[in-house]
C-alpha cells in the first residue's frame, strides 16, 4: 500500500508568459482529504491542473508512485478524476448523459454502457441528490443543481484520487454539509480527495491542509494543528481568526 | 410536422425527469423525419413545370418517365443528400467549436469553393447555365478542391487543431481573404457574374444520379466516422480540460472531426452551391425537440437538414412554377428568420453565445 497519492517535485508552471508556480514541493497522503487554501492568485487551481496532468509544467509529478506519462490517457483517467472550476457546461446534455461521461475511461471505444457503468452513474447522481432530475438538460438547471451534476460526473469515474476545484461553488448549506459527509465516506473507503476551497471553515474540516501564497506552498500540516492555524492567519494578512467551536475549528473575519 | 411537435410537447410536460423518455423522443423524431422524407420524395416526383400529370403518365409515356426519372427524382433525392451532409457538418461544427452559432462554412470552405468556381469559370470561359457535363464536372471539381484547400489553409494558419479560438479566427481570416480574391476575379472577368450568382445562391437543379450516388457515399462515410467520434464531442461539451482529464486524445480526434467537416461541406457545396442556413438551423431544430448525446444528435440533424432542404427545393420549384426560385434564396429567408428568432430567445434568457 502506497501512502503517498500524489508527489510533486520542483513544479514550475506558467500561464501565458507569467510563471505562476515557483518550485512547488508537495506530497499528498493517500486515503486522506487534503484541502488547498490561499488568497486569490496563489496558484491553487493551476497546481491542481498540474497534478491532474492537464497543464504543461517543469518538474516531476508522481501519481500513486508512478509518473503519469507511463500510463495511457485512459488508464490515468481511471485513477484520477478532476473537477474544474468555471468549465463549459454542456447545456444540451441531460444530467444523466453528463454523469455517464465520467464512465468514458471505463468504456470500450464503441461499446454501450455496461450494467456497472449504469450502477456507478446512478450511485453518483444519488450521492449528490441529482437523481430526481436526471432527464433534464443542464441548461434548464440552476447553478447549484448544475454543480451537483458535475460533481456526480467526477464521482462516477470512481477514481482512486479525486481533485476538485471549488466543488462547493453555488451549493446551499445543506448540500455543502452533504458534500462533507460524502468526502468522509470516500476517504473512509480508501480514496484520496484533494480540494481547493475558498470557505476556510469548510476547508478546516479536512484532514490535511496546504496553504499557498504567490505560487509557493507556505505551510502543510494537519488541520487541527496550531501551526496550521497560525499559517492560515498569516497568509490572509491576519484578517481572519481561527477559533475552536464545539470541538471543531472555524475561521471568522477579524473586525 | 405540426402534429409530431404537438405530441412531443404534451409528452414532455408529462415526464420531464425520465431519461428513457428522451430516448423515445429521439426515436419518434427520427421516425417522423424519415416518414416525412419518404412523403416529400413522392411529392417531389410530382412537382415541376409539367405538374403531377407527368408522374401519373410516367409508366406509359416515355417522355413523362424521363422527366420524372432523370430530372425530378435525382434532384429531389439530391436535395435530401445535400441537406443531410450540411446537417451533419453543422452538428459536427457546433460540437467541435462549442458554439451554437457555428456553421459548416466556418473554416473558410464557402469562400474557397466560390473562389474555385470563379477561377474555373474565368479559365474555361463563360457558360452561364453550364449544361455540358464536362464543364459541370469541372465546376464541381473546382468547388470541391477550393473548399478543401481553404480548410487546409485555415489549418495551416491556425497551426493545427489544438486551439479552437485560433482555428475560428483563422477560418474568418481565410474567408475574408479568399472572398476578396474571388471579388477580384469576378471584377476582372465580369462576364462570369451571372453564372457565379447561381452558384452563390445554391441550386439543386443540376443534381443527377451520379451526384446523388457520390453524395450518398460521402454521407455514409462521414456519418460512420462522426458517429464513432461522437463521444469526443460529448466530452468536449464539458470543456477541453475536462475532456482531456477523461483520457480522450484530443488532437488526433479533433483532426479527424475537421476532416469529416471539410469532406461533408466540400461535397455538398460542390454539388449544390452555397446553400445558406441549413447546416446552422438543423442541429438547433433537433435540440429544441430532444436533448441527447452527439451520436443521436448528428444523425437526427442529418435527417432534419435533409427534410429542410427537400422542402425548400420543393417550394423553389412550386412557388412560381413554371419558373423556379434558387433554393438558396428560400433557405436563406427561412433560415434567416429562424436565426433571428433564436437570437431573440437567447438574449431573452441572457445567454447569448
Amino acid at each position: 500500500m502506497n501512502s503517498v497519492a500524489l508527489d510533486a517535485r520542483s513544479i514550475r508552471a506558467r500561464l501565458g508568459f507569467a510563471e505562476v508556480l515557483h518550485g512547488i514541493e508537495l506530497s499528498l497522503p493517500a486515503a486522506r482529504w487534503t484541502s488547498i487554501v490561499g488568497p486569490n492568485g496563489a496558484g491553487k487551481s493551476t497546481l491542481l491542473k498540474v497534478l491532474a496532468g492537464l497543464l504543461h509544467h517543469q518538474g516531476e509529478v508522481r501519481l500513486l508512485g508512478r509518473p503519469p506519462a507511463s500510463l495511457s490517457g485512459r488508464a490515468r483517467a481511471r485513477q484520477l478524476s478532476w473537477l474544474g472550476q468555471n468549465q463549459a457546461t454542456a447545456d444540451d446534455l441531460t444530467a444523466y448523459d453528463v454523469a455517464m461521461l465520467g464512465r468514458l475511461p471505463h468504456q470500450p471505444w464503441l461499446g454501450s454502457p455496461s450494467a456497472a457503468d449504469r450502477a456507478a452513474v446512478e450511485q453518483a447522481l444519488r450521492a449528490t441528490q441529482a437523481w430526481d432530475w436526471r432527464g433534464r438538460a443542464l441548461g434548464q438547471l440552476s447553478g447549484g443543481e448544475r454543480q451537483r451534476v458535475l460533481l456526480a460526473r467526477a464521482l462516477a469515474v470512481q477514481a482512486q484520487v479525486l481533485l476538485m476545484d471549488e466543488p462547493l461553488a453555488n451549493l446551499d448549506p445543506p448540500h455543502q454539509a452533504d458534500w462533507l459527509l460524502l468526502v468522509r465516506e470516500l476517504v473512509a473507503a480508501g480514496k484520496t480527495v484533494v480540494s481547493v476551497l475558498h470557505e476556510i471553515s469548510l476547508a478546516l474540516q479536512a484532514d490535511e491542509m496546504v496553504v499557498m501564497a504567490q505560487g509557493r506552498v507556505t505551510h502543510q500540516g494537519r488541520c487541527s494543528e496550531a501551526a496550521t492555524h497560525r499559517a492560515l492567519e498569516q497568509v490572509f494578512d491576519h484578517r481572519i481568526v481561527v477559533q475552536p467551536l464545539s470541538g471543531r475549528w472555524v475561521a471568522l473575519p477579524k473586525l | 410536422m405540426p402534429s409530431v411537435g404537438a405530441d412531443m410537447s404534451v409528452a414532455m410536460t408529462a415526464s420531464m425527469t425520465d431519461v428513457t423518455h428522451q430516448h423515445r423522443l429521439a426515436w419518434v423524431l427520427g421516425l417522423g423525419l424519415l416518414l416525412l422524407s419518404a412523403a416529400l420524395a413522392v411529392i417531389g416526383a410530382g412537382v415541376g413545370s409539367t405538374g403531377f400529370e407527368s408522374a401519373w403518365r410516367a409508366w406509359s409515356d416515355p417522355v413523362a418517365w424521363q422527366i420524372v426519372w432523370d430530372i425530378r427524382l435525382p434532384r429531389t433525392l439530391g436535395a435530401w443528400m445535400a441537406g443531410a451532409l450540411l446537417g451533419l457538418a453543422g452538428a459536427v461544427a457546433q460540437g467541435l467549436f462549442r458554439n451554437p452559432l457555428a456553421d459548416p462554412y466556418l473554416l473558410g470552405s464557402a469562400s474557397g469553393a466560390s473562389l474555385g468556381v470563379a477561377a474555373a469559370l474565368a479559365l474555361f470561359g463563360v457558360s452561364p447555365v453550364a449544361t455540358q457535363w464536362l464543364v459541370r464536372l469541372g465546376l464541381t471539381g473546382a468547388a470541391f478542391v477550393g473548399a478543401v484547400a481553404a480548410v487546409l489553409l485555415t489549418l495551416l494558419l491556425a497551426r493545427g487543431v489544438q486551439h479552437t479560438l485560433r482555428l475560428l479566427l483563422a477560418g474568418v481570416i481565410v474567408g475574408v481573404v479568399l472572398g476578396a480574391v474571388h471579388s477580384l476575379v469576378t471584377l476582372l472577368a465580369p462576364e462570369i457574374l451571372q453564372a457565379m450568382q447561381a452558384f452563390m445562391l445554391g441550386s439543386t437543379g443540376f443534381v443527377g444520379w451520379t451526384a446523388c450516388l457520390l453524395m450518398a457515399a460521402v454521407w455514409l462515410v462521414c456519418m460512420v466516422v462522426a458517429w464513432m467520434l461522437s463521444r469526443v464531442l460529448d466530452g468536449l461539451a464539458l470543456g477541453e480540460a475536462t475532456a482531456h482529464s477523461l483520457g480522450l486524445p484530443l488532437a488526433p480526434l479533433r483532426a479527424a472531426l475537421v476532416a469529416v467537416l471539410a469532406l461533408a461541406t466540400g461535397t455538398a457545396v460542390a454539388q449544390t452551391g452555397l446553400i445558406a442556413f441549413v447546416g446552422l438551423a438543423a442541429p438547433h431544430l433537433v435540440r429544441s425537440v430532444v436533448k441527447t448525446t452527439h451520436g443521436r444528435l448528428i444523425f437526427l440533424s442529418c435527417l432534419m437538414g435533409a427534410v429542410l432542404l427537400m422542402t425548400a427545393d420543393m417550394l423553389a420549384r412550386w412557388l412560381i412554377a413554371p419558373q423556379e426560385l434558387p433554393v438558396g434564396v428560400l433557405t436563406a429567408v427561412l433560415g434567416g428568420s429562424y436565426l433571428l428568432w433564436l437570437m431573440h430567445r437567447r438574449t431573452g434568457r441572457s445567454r447569448m453565445l
